[in-house]
């Protein structure tokens, strides 16, 4: 990040509350376990169903588990699922994205075929349906589904600003140069679609941990005895109205979670675009990106379960 | 309209500053009066000023041009006139329309103005209109929104103001979008949109740099007549001398945010008073400047030139081309001025008294008093001594052998193209894509270029010059036709001789921002074609001071990225990643079209000196005649994807033989205001057509005067020639201009 | 034109036909109808199952590729097979739609109309305290997940019951159960059961479209075309809405046509949270049972309604762009 992005990052008050809390959140769930001496599988047949107190600081369960430790954990999980996923998922796309554009032809033709089939299923669908035969796998099982369903609208979008980097006079420099055209790839290609890759990387974190949730509730994502925030909110909804502790620590984590990424994303995304202050003083040139940028889906589509509004099949 | 007028307060104008707003005689009718106008925006590094006490009045009916270069504070200024500049803008000052107050004035207020009383025109066409409505819908709306009438009568009065602004089939042409609109009818639509009310001011913001030569004669044309039709006042914003030239009464010169010398256009070319505006005039190129005085072919018109051009009594010199005037220097950044005058920095006359304080636009000469006026300490010593350009700006020294060698026919030619063809496919369609024809991209071009010579490559937008260079420099088998780079046939070659010949010529592109990777520093890039001919990096990074120097930058900047340097500097960089590998020849892409032409003055000297002291070859496109008189030896003229005329630039800018090349020059707009106004114009009908279809017969017949010319009865058999036959390129006599033109000649 | 339509609508048959053979194939090896049925109390005989397994066509000891030419045949005949409870997927399929249209139709036209409301505001008062609230709270809903907003709203309004004393918000199924009465009443019913799902529709649908909407609106705002408009002396808020929003429109017409074709899909979150037995639901609930003939048959309508959504956006866009349209 160069002086004046990072000048336009400091200014923003949404990108520094989002950086501190998701800061705080580590904190909290990586060093937050330390301070308790329960574990998330310790049961105190002494206290069910308590409210909070100084022995169980977010109460207990109806088993009689302590609740700071399990929704840490929870909290641990999600952050490590949300932050796989992401990485993964923006690494394919911009590869695939990358090379679909740059090279056209039947790598393009192929990319496109696998993204289109890929949208046309809904994710959620189908992990849905393969999650009953994952219950003895991993976490990390998980975390490869979510990324190899979330990585195709990126992959698109790399994919368009590719086709107009292409034609961008320094590409074309370049091959007009003779230099070997993965080279382009890596050297020139890449390093310009990187500040969109690090805000879609980021706002995808958000985007992981709210799927990871949306499955667990219906029990399709992480499985007992592992928690996350997911399996939490999922216990504690039928106790929301008369044991709220159950329900709303873990649910209001994950709020300030998710918001937390939203607002570091879109701060990072005011920070890296030039062309986003565009409005704010006098008016400069369109930069290549901009229109990509205005079919993006927002953290989350419209209706959980359901592919984000974005074109499809559109070859 | 008859609707009367409130006459500004008289009291005014006889205390207004000096400038010009204080004409000689007083006048009371002046329709806009700009008085001590600041202007401020918030600007990343701090408030940056943008214009910084501009007093300027317009009368009724006179056209006033505004000159300047990029960041000038030119088109702000147009923009807090019509009082829509940004919100974030700080405007102070104050800028009356027609007895009524623009600053601090609200919406309801403007609104009443806009449209009514002062109609704008803005730079880029292609934008200006609102995509998903009907061109004469937007025309009727402008007028419904100031009267009270019937959509219908709105509607045929737009079709009225389409025909008055040169649409053929108004009616017709009306009901379309404006996507349907070339960029030059666009500006002709907008210009019926700005007149609709006949308002009282016409601000015409750099109104023609969006458009091409041809087609900006049409619309400069459509803008008088449009100014002479409503009575308005013009205030014309252009960068551009020459069409400020044609076109403006007064003129004023802006820089940094201030005008620096105003007056007569006529005085004001003819002896400029300011060391700014003389650097501004000298280091334009004219394309009424002789190149080569032995070299003009029989018949040429000797081009009669007054005393008034700068650049005459040395271009008439024989020998080696007379570089162009650079002004040292860039200007400065808004957030960062010198104290005293903002030009002192870059101004060979400046003293300790210029870099303490700012000068005052004062009265200077003695014919007209009151007239001419210049922001300059030493303008009285200017006018006392009669000082010219050349005598305030240290002349770069002519290349010591630019002279291409003299028998070029004995030498292989460094690249050969002949009838080169190349198609692309026009798909359409939104639901459904499919491919509906062939764009013939270039048909049929002719180049050849000698050892040490530079060959000037010159069209419109579409007529094929880029799909040309890159046919070229892709160094394959073209589609039709062959290409020979150092004699070696493109169709022959193999990967490994591919590989080796590129390095051997390298490309400078138009765009010096984006032609760069703004996420490498300067020293990577100039060495990317060293890397990838296989040199190794530390061998790579040894040749980067070298190359810095060579042009004109310092070792230093080797660690900077792109976004640091200005436009100039960018180019130069451009230029050393294209000498790395040390090319024998140099395809430039209007390397200079996107530079202010005080930079550009500085960018070309240096390509002339680079020529000669690396005994390079250019092939270089533009669409800037002037620019290409200056540079090239032989030129080569593009309509449509095919050669129209070629030869030595002497003998086709001279007594050019093809209508299309007549009509070209003509068009270019002289920075000379007598010869400008003066001067016969060939007015083109209509814009390029689109080369989807490809055409029988000759392909500019449908813009040729001279096939227009020809009488359908008595000329029946010669009008059938250029219907039937496509003209091939023929010369009157060895080493002469060829034209491809059934009726190649003089008029 | 023609050829090339076909060649469109092959390049969807393509896909469709993927989708349709790797929905049967992974929810067949994937789900266990067999289990369910050795569940079920009293556990039914091993040969009784096996026969109702085999009448339904998703007996797991069949080979895989002769179930699916089995289903196949039948499919391409309109019979898209039964559910586990023997009832017709494609009569099940009518009864959904239904459900998930009077469910989301409300939500969904509120929302969106509501959110390209908001988001034309705030990118007018770009900065502005109003812009940067919407922000803010469009923000806070898009990181809430659609559960969590609808159990939040069901808590508040049990709250809300609790202080009244009657259930004044009914929030359960469609409507009250056995309640007869005058049409009046009925409908009166019904639209306080709609009340609370309507909500966390529309809440969640109109934060996503204002930030759309707010970001086309932006670079629209900042446009050429938008200053010739003023200059020719149209009010701010004119100028704004009859040349910035309808040009603004254009990009979002993909968005429309997604948002439409999902109403049929459903909203699996909100159907079970609120007990409403639409598309979404029957999905969630078939893949818990292994209801192999439902699971493909929700799968494949959901590819069909994606695949249909993209065919009208395209439409959409040439509609609101002559420069699409007449090219």
């Amino acid at each position: 990040m160069n002086r004046v992005a990072r000048r336009r990052f400091v200014r923003n008050p949404h990108a520094v509350l989002g950086a501190s809390l998701l800061l705080l959140l580590f904190l909290l769930a990586f060093a937050g376990p330390f301070l308790t001496h329960w574990s998330h599988t310790d049961i105190d047949y002494t206290a069910l169903r308590q409210p909070p107190s100084v022995e169980h600081w977010f109460g207990t369960n109806s088993i009689g588990q302590d609740l700071y430790a399990q929704v840490l954990r929870g909290l641990q999980k999600s952050l490590l699922i949300g932050l796989l996923v992401a990485l993964f998922a923006t690494v394919l796309a911009s590869f695939a994205g990358a090379c679909a554009g740059y090279f056209g032809g039947w790598a393009d033709r192929l990319t496109t075929l696998l993204i289109d089939l890929l949208l046309v299923f809904p994710a959620f669908l189908i992990i849905a349906i393969v999650s009953p035969r994952l219950r003895s796998a991993s976490w990390l099982v998980l975390v490869g589904l979510l990324a190899a369903f979330g990585w195709m609208l990126t992959a698109r979008v790399v994919r368009s600003m590719t086709r107009s980097l292409k034609e961008r006079d320094f590409v074309r420099a370049a091959r007009l140069m003779g230099v070997h055209p993965l080279r382009i790839v890596v050297r020139h290609i890449l390093p310009n679609v990187a500040s969109f890759l690090i805000v879609d990387a980021t706002i995808a974190v958000g985007g992981a941990v709210m799927s990871e949730t949306g499955l667990s509730y219906f029990g399709f994502g992480v499985q007992p005895p592992d928690v996350s925030l997911g399996t939490l909110i999922a216990d504690g909804t039928g106790a929301a109205v008369t044991y709220p502790w159950m329900f709303f620590f873990a649910a209001g984590l994950l709020v300030v979670f998710v918001l937390a990424v939203n607002f570091l994303g879109d701060g990072l995304r005011d920070a890296l675009d030039p062309t986003s202050d565009r409005a704010r003083g006098r008016r400069t040139k369109r930069a290549p990106g901009r229109r990509e940028r205005a079919a993006r889906r927002p953290s989350h589509p419209v209706e959980q379960g359901h592919p984000a509004p974005e074109g499809t099949a559109g070859a | 309209m008859t609707a009367p007028r409130t006459a500004p307060d008289g009291g005014r104008s006889a205390t207004a500053p000096p400038g010009i707003a204080a004409p000689a005689t007083p006048r009371t009718d002046a329709v806009l009066r700009i008085r001590d106008l600041h202007v401020e925006f918030d600007g990343p590094r701090g408030p940056a000023p943008a214009v910084r006490g501009v007093d300027l009045t317009l009368h009724r009916g006179e056209v006033l041009g505004l000159v300047g270069e990029s960041g000038s504070g030119k088109s702000t200024v147009a923009l807090a006139a019509i009082g829509l500049l940004p919100d974030t803008a700080r405007v102070a000052g104050s800028i009356t329309i027609a007895g009524t107050d623009v600053v601090g004035a609200d919406d309801a207020t403007l609104s009443g103005l806009r449209g009514r009383r002062v109609g704008m025109v803005f730079q880029d066409p292609l934008s200006a209109l609102t995509p998903v409505h009907r061109v004469g819908d937007q025309i009727a709306e402008a007028i419904r929104t100031h009267h009270d009438v019937p959509r219908a009568h709105a509607r045929r009065r737009a079709v009225e103001l389409l025909d008055l602004v040169g649409i053929p089939d108004p009616a017709t042409r009306a009901a379309a979008y404006p996507h349907e609109f070339s960029g030059g009818m666009r500006q002709r639509a907008l210009i019926a949109m700005a007149i609709a009310n006949e308002p009282d001011v016409l601000l015409a913001d750099e109104p023609t740099t969006a458009l091409d030569v041809t087609v900006q004669a049409q619309v400069l044309d459509v803008l008088r007549t449009a100014q002479r039709a409503t009575g308005a006042a013009l205030l014309l914003v252009s960068h551009d001398l020459g069409v400020i030239a044609g076109t403006a009464d007064r003129v004023a010169v802006m820089y940094a945010g201030r005008v620096v010398e105003s007056g007569p256009a006529t005085a004001l070319f003819a002896a400029p008073r300011m060391p700014y505006t003389m650097g501004l005039l000298g280091a334009v190129p004219r394309l009424d400047a002789p190149v080569d005085a032995a070299a003009a072919a029989p018949g040429a018109k000797e081009p009669a030139h007054g005393d008034t051009a700068p650049t005459s009594d040395r271009a008439t010199a024989p020998g080696p081309r007379t570089p162009l005037i650079p002004i040292p220097g860039t200007p400065p950044e808004p957030h960062d001025l010198p104290t005293g005058c903002a030009f002192a920095p870059r101004c060979p006359l400046a003293d300790d008294a210029c870099r303490a304080a700012e000068p005052a636009l004062l009265s200077v000469g003695t014919e007209e008093p009151g007239r001419h006026h210049a922001a300059c300490r030493h303008a009285d010593r200017i006018v006392e001594r009669g000082l010219t350009a050349t005598d305030v700006y240290p002349l770069p020294d002519p290349p010591a052998s630019s002279a291409p060698a003299p028998d070029r026919d004995t030498l292989p030619p460094v690249l050969k193209v002949t009838g080169l063809t190349k198609t692309f496919p026009v798909r359409k369609g939104s639901v459904v894509k499919r491919r509906v024809g062939s764009v013939h991209a270039v048909n049929g071009v002719e180049l050849d270029l000698g050892r040490g010579e530079t060959l000037g490559l010159v069209g419109e937008s579409g007529s094929g010059k880029s799909t040309t260079l890159m046919e070229i420099l892709g160094l394959t088998a073209p589609e039709g036709g062959t290409v020979e780079v150092l004699g070696r046939d493109t169709r022959t070659l193999d990967r490994a001789a591919r590989r080796q010949l590129r390095g051997t010529v390298q490309m400078v592109f138009q765009d010096p921002l984006s032609s760069l990777d703004p996420r490498l520093p300067v020293g990577e890039i100039i060495t990317e074609p060293l890397r990838a001919q296989g040199v190794d990096r530390a061998r790579a990074a040894a040749r980067i001071p070298e190359l810095l120097r060579l042009v004109g930058l310092s070792p230093d900047h080797a660690d900077r990225y792109p976004h640091a340097f200005s436009g100039g500097q960018r180019q130069r960089i451009g230029i050393a990643r294209a000498l790395s590998v040390r090319p024998q020849l140099l395809v430039l892409d209007e390397p200079v079209s996107a530079l202010d032409v005080s930079v550009q003055a500085g960018i070309l000297n240096l390509l002339t000196a680079l020529r000669a002291e690396l005994g390079l070859s250019y092939l270089f496109v533009s669409h800037d005649l002037s620019v290409v008189r200056h540079i090239a030896d032989r030129v080569s003229v593009m309509y449509l994807g095919r050669t129209v005329e070629h030869g030595p630039v002497a003998e086709v800018f001279g007594a050019p033989r093809h209508p299309y090349t007549r009509a070209l020059l003509s068009a270019v707009p002289l920075p000379d205001p007598v010869r400008e106004r003066g001067r016969e114009r060939i007015l083109l009908a209509g814009d390029p057509p689109s080369p989807t279809r490809p055409t029988t017969g000759c392909g500019f017949r449908g813009r040729c005067p001279r096939y227009a010319a020809m009488s359908p009865t008595h000329g029946a058999d010669r009008r059938s020639r250029c219907e039937r036959e496509t003209p091939a390129l023929t010369a009157p006599g060895p080493g002469r201009a060829a034209a491809a033109c059934h009726f190649a000649g003089p008029p | 034109m023609i050829a090339h339509l076909s060649k469109r609508l092959g390049y969807y048959a393509l896909l469709l036909a993927l989708a349709v053979v790797i929905s049967y194939v992974l929810s067949s090896l994937a789900l266990s109808p067999r289990g369910y049925f050795e569940g079920r109390q009293p556990p039914p005989p091993p040969e009784a199952i096996d026969t109702q397994l085999t009448a339904l066509g998703i007996n797991d000891r069949t080979p895989l590729w002769e179930r699916f030419g089995n289903w196949l045949g039948h499919a391409l005949h309109g019979d898209l097979g039964r559910t586990l409870d023997s009832s017709d997927v494609g009569t099940e399929f009518g009864r959904r739609i239904g459900v998930s249209l009077r469910l989301l139709l409300a939500g969904t036209l509120l929302g969106t109309v509501g959110g390209v409301l908001l988001g034309t505001w705030g990118a007018v008062r770009q900065y502005r305290f109003s812009d940067r609230a919407v922000t803010l709270f469009a923000f806070l809903l898009l990181s809430t997940p659609t559960f969590l907003l609808a159990v939040l709203l069901k808590v508040g309004a049990i709250r809300t019951n609790q202080a009244v004393g009657h259930e004044l918000i009914t929030f359960t199924g469609e409507k009250t159960p056995g309640l007869t009465g005058s049409l009046p009443t009925l409908f009166g019913d019904r639209a306080v059961h709609l009340l609370l799902p309507t909500l966390a529709i529309a809440l969640g649908t109109a934060a996503a479209y204002s930030r759309y909407q707010r970001g086309t609106m932006l670079d629209v705002l900042g446009s050429d075309f938008l200053r010739t408009a003023r200059a020719k002396g149209l009010r701010r808020r004119t100028a704004v809405l009859r040349h910035g929003l309808r040009t603004a429109l254009v990009p979002m017409s993909t968005f429309f046509a997604y948002g439409f074709l999902t109403l049929f899909t459903g909203a699996a979150f909100t159907e079970k949270v609120f007990g409403w037995h639409g598309m979404g639901a029957w999905f969630v609930d078939a893949v818990g049972k292994g209801d192999i003939n439902s699971v493909v048959a929700v799968n494949v309508f959901a590819a069909v309604m994606v695949l249909l959504a993209g065919f009208l956006a395209d439409v959409l866009h040439a509609a609101l762009d002559p420069r699409v349209r007449t090219s």
